[in-house]
């Protein structure tokens, strides 16, 4: 679906943010590119909708070269979300969802209906469509990002940390809500973090940056988990802290919670058949969202 | 506060209102003046400056042509003027565009400036073309900064006009002028007053435009409404 | 040229007389604004009126205020208070909006820290307050010195000595030389004194030193 051919790209300052990468994308799927600020990954992603150029090597998008398509009909194809939403101030919830679609023709009354249908998807109240984007939340402006990106019914959809900007309760809520959507449109889905338990949260395949967009490890969460490839990726995941080595330790109620190496509780263990098995997400446990029961364990 | 007094009836004295050379007339001729002026003086600012702050291109240059310009002695480019290109309208009203085009010129650019580059970033991103970019996003949010670019500039001129007719243009300065020959301090005092009257009606409809310039969803975000 | 070396005394005369006319304005200004700003940035109820009077006042043409001061403060029309009052006025109403902003800029954490270390309020705003408000105060400044030497010109179609009698008597006697000769100090003299601003700034403030580097 996409693919990073022998990538380079040299700034005029002469930093270089990327250095010879490759990367297949399969189809469909959801990649986590994630990484410290500065490793590259958002000049990557920049490039499958030509914002950036690359100074040697290829972007394929279904097998083509995208530096020979024109950069404008290439962006109404590929939706595009950003940290902080980047909304049209002046403009309303709604004709900020329409924006693409009517760039490409569509007449104002469909562009009206797509739009509603999108703030249905993203789990937007339709009372909000003739607000402005002043007018809402952090977590509300992020989702009317996403309608935004997903209404030309793009097949890629690229996030540029798109939910780095709300607090952890509305992120966690996001990222969960991310997930069902992909699996409900199944768009080929590229997002940039340097949050690695949202990269494990989401990514059906990880790709860990280091400077010059060199990869540390590829692969999926559980693989990251169980099978660290190096100390960078133990650093990065935080394993060498101990926090992900988790225990049990039986709560005053006889519940049983789990804690890291330091004690800190992670999370409670759900009753051995009472929760079912959500395999793809081994880190789950440790993202950071609410944390029930923390109060009643011991030590805490 | 006699002389004040007095000054005021100047201006309410009914003879003096009317004729080619009346008060009605003369402050038509000011005003008509600074329109003028203004209109021109955007024609050549407006494009240069939303070309600077569309492609970034000049910042340098258009920075301190526009600072540099405050130095500029209005009295010294209007006596200037006035030599180089003899007597009638074209002297002053070279003077007035030159004095006017660096406040609009400045605010141009300043105002595409001042929109949020995430948000130009994101509307690429989206498929915006160079040009949709302009002119759906620059120029309307930039517009407020442009009109109070264009009211310094009105306000610049309407001082200079009053000046003008020192070098023999019309407009108040006219009774100004001729009241300081005179020592009729009513008549130099009573149309001073009628200038700064003038300036300040124009400040007020100015002030009044640039608030209809902001865009709405502008508006709501600097009351800080929230949902 | 000719006509510059000729007559090198009148331009030093016309030079002097214009520096002591536009440096009273600039530092009058400079002292009435901090109080005043401070109270439109402590009070949010004397905000407005202060900021509209202000805005209202630098709208006001020059030359008609030049005229009308004299009835207000009982000058004769020649005199160059008058002028020096004008000038005042204009660089309040200019640099009251610079203290005020300058002064609601302040870092909240920075003025509660100093709270929080005992320091008494006057104290507080001169050594914690007034230096950090100081870029966008001196920036305002510098805009006010600039304008403040080119309006001061206008003075002369009164009699009123200072640059701008070379304007006026280049005018009415044809001579081009004596008027760009004017055009050319005022703003040297313009620049000069922003320049000079700039470099007090940055003895006063040595912690901006890094960003101004441009």
């Amino acid at each position: 679906m996409i693919s990073y051919r022998s990538v380079t790209k040299r700034f005029a300052d002469g930093t270089v943010a990327v250095q010879d990468f490759s990367l297949d994308v399969p189809r469909g799927t959801l990649t986590v590119l994630a990484g410290s600020s500065g490793c590259g990954k958002t000049t990557l992603m920049r490039m499958v909708n030509r914002m950036v150029d690359p100074s040697s090597g290829q972007v394929l998008v279904d097998g083509e070269d995208v530096a020979g398509r024109d950069p404008v009909a290439l962006r109404r194809r590929i939706g595009y979300v950003m940290q902080n939403s980047g909304l049209l101030p002046h403009r309303t919830v709604a004709q900020n969802i329409a924006t693409v679609p009517r760039l490409n023709g569509v007449d104002r009354r469909a562009a009206r209906r797509r739009t509603g249908e999108m703030m249905e998807l993203v789990g937007l109240d339709a009372k909000l469509a003739d607000r402005y984007p002043a007018q809402l939340s952090g977590g509300q402006q992020q989702r009317v990002g996403v309608a935004r990106g997903l209404a030309a019914d793009p097949d890629i959809l690229l996030m540029d940390e798109p939910f780095g900007a709300v607090d952890p309760l509305v992120r966690s809520e996001l990222q969960r809500q991310l997930r069902q959507l992909h699996g409900q449109i199944g768009t080929t889905i590229l997002f940039v973090t340097h949050d690695m338990d949202e990269a494990l949260a989401l990514g059906d395949q990880i790709v860990l940056l280091r400077a010059g967009a060199d990869i540390a490890q590829q692969g999926t969460p559980r693989e990251f988990v169980a099978e660290p490839a190096n100390d960078f990726v133990r650093t990065f995941l935080g394993l060498d802290r101990g926090q992900r080595t988790l225990h049990r330790e039986r709560a005053a109620d006889g519940s049983i919670v789990v804690v890291d190496a330091h004690g800190r509780p992670a999370g409670v263990l759900a009753e051995p058949d009472g929760r079912p098995d959500d395999g793809a997400h081994p880190g789950a446990a440790a993202d950071g969202g609410p944390r029930p029961g923390i109060q009643d364990a011991p030590g805490a | 506060m006699n002389q004040l007094w007095e000054a005021v009836l100047w201006c309410l004295d009914p003879a003096h209102w009317t004729g080619p050379s009346g008060i009605a007339a003369r402050s038509l001729e000011h005003l008509g003046y600074t329109l003028l002026a203004v209109v021109i003086a955007a024609a050549i600012a407006v494009p240069i400056g939303w070309w600077v702050g569309h492609t970034g291109r000049g910042r340098g240059a258009a920075v301190a042509l526009s600072g540099a310009a405050r130095a500029l002695p209005t009295l010294g480019v209007l006596t200037l003027t006035a030599l180089l290109l003899g007597i009638g309208l074209a002297g002053p009203m070279t003077a007035f565009v030159i004095l006017a085009v660096p406040s609009i010129l400045a605010a141009a650019y300043a105002g595409f400036e001042a929109v949020d580059r995430r948000v130009i970033d994101a509307a690429r991103a989206q498929g915006y073309t160079g040009a949709q970019v302009l002119w759906q996003i620059e120029v309307p949010l930039g517009l407020p900064v442009l009109v109070g670019g264009l009211r310094s500039a009105a306000l610049q001129v309407v001082a200079t006009a009053t000046l003008a007719a020192y070098v023999g243009a019309g407009g108040l300065g006219r009774y100004l002028f001729l009241g300081l020959k005179t020592q009729d301090y009513a008549m130099m005092l009573g149309s001073s007053l009628l200038v700064v009257v003038l300036a300040l009606v124009l400040d007020g409809v100015f002030a009044l435009a640039g608030r209809a310039a902001v865009p709405r969803g502008v508006t709501v975000a600097r009351r800080g409404v929230n949902a | 040229m000719n006509w510059v070396l000729d007559n090198l005394p009148l331009i030093a005369d016309r030079t002097w007389a214009h520096l002591a006319t536009s440096l009273p304005a600039i530092l009058a200004a400079l002292v009435i604004s901090v109080p005043l700003g401070w109270l439109a940035h402590r009070y949010r109820i004397l905000n407005g009126p202060v900021l509209t009077g202000a805005g209202l006042m630098y709208a006001i043409p020059s030359l008609p205020l030049f005229i009308v001061l004299p009835v207000l403060i009982g000058t004769g029309v020649r005199d160059v208070v008058n002028v020096v009052v004008a000038l005042t006025l204009y660089g309040v109403a200019l640099l009251v909006r610079s203290v005020a902003d300058g002064l609601d800029g302040v870092p909240p954490e920075a003025r509660g820290a100093a709270v929080a270390l005992g320091y008494p309020p006057l104290r507080r705003f001169l050594t914690v307050d007034l230096p950090l408000a100081g870029p966008v105060i001196l920036s305002g400044l510098r805009v006010v010195a600039v304008s403040t030497v080119s309006l001061c010109t206008v003075g002369a179609v009164l009699g009123i000595p200072s640059l701008g009698l070379l304007f006026t008597d280049g005018f009415q006697r044809g001579i081009l030389a004596e008027i760009l000769t004017g055009i050319v100090l005022t703003v040297v003299l313009a620049l000069a004194l922003d320049r000079l601003l700039v470099v007090l700034g940055r003895l006063a403030m040595p912690w901006t030193r890094a960003e101004a580097g441009a």
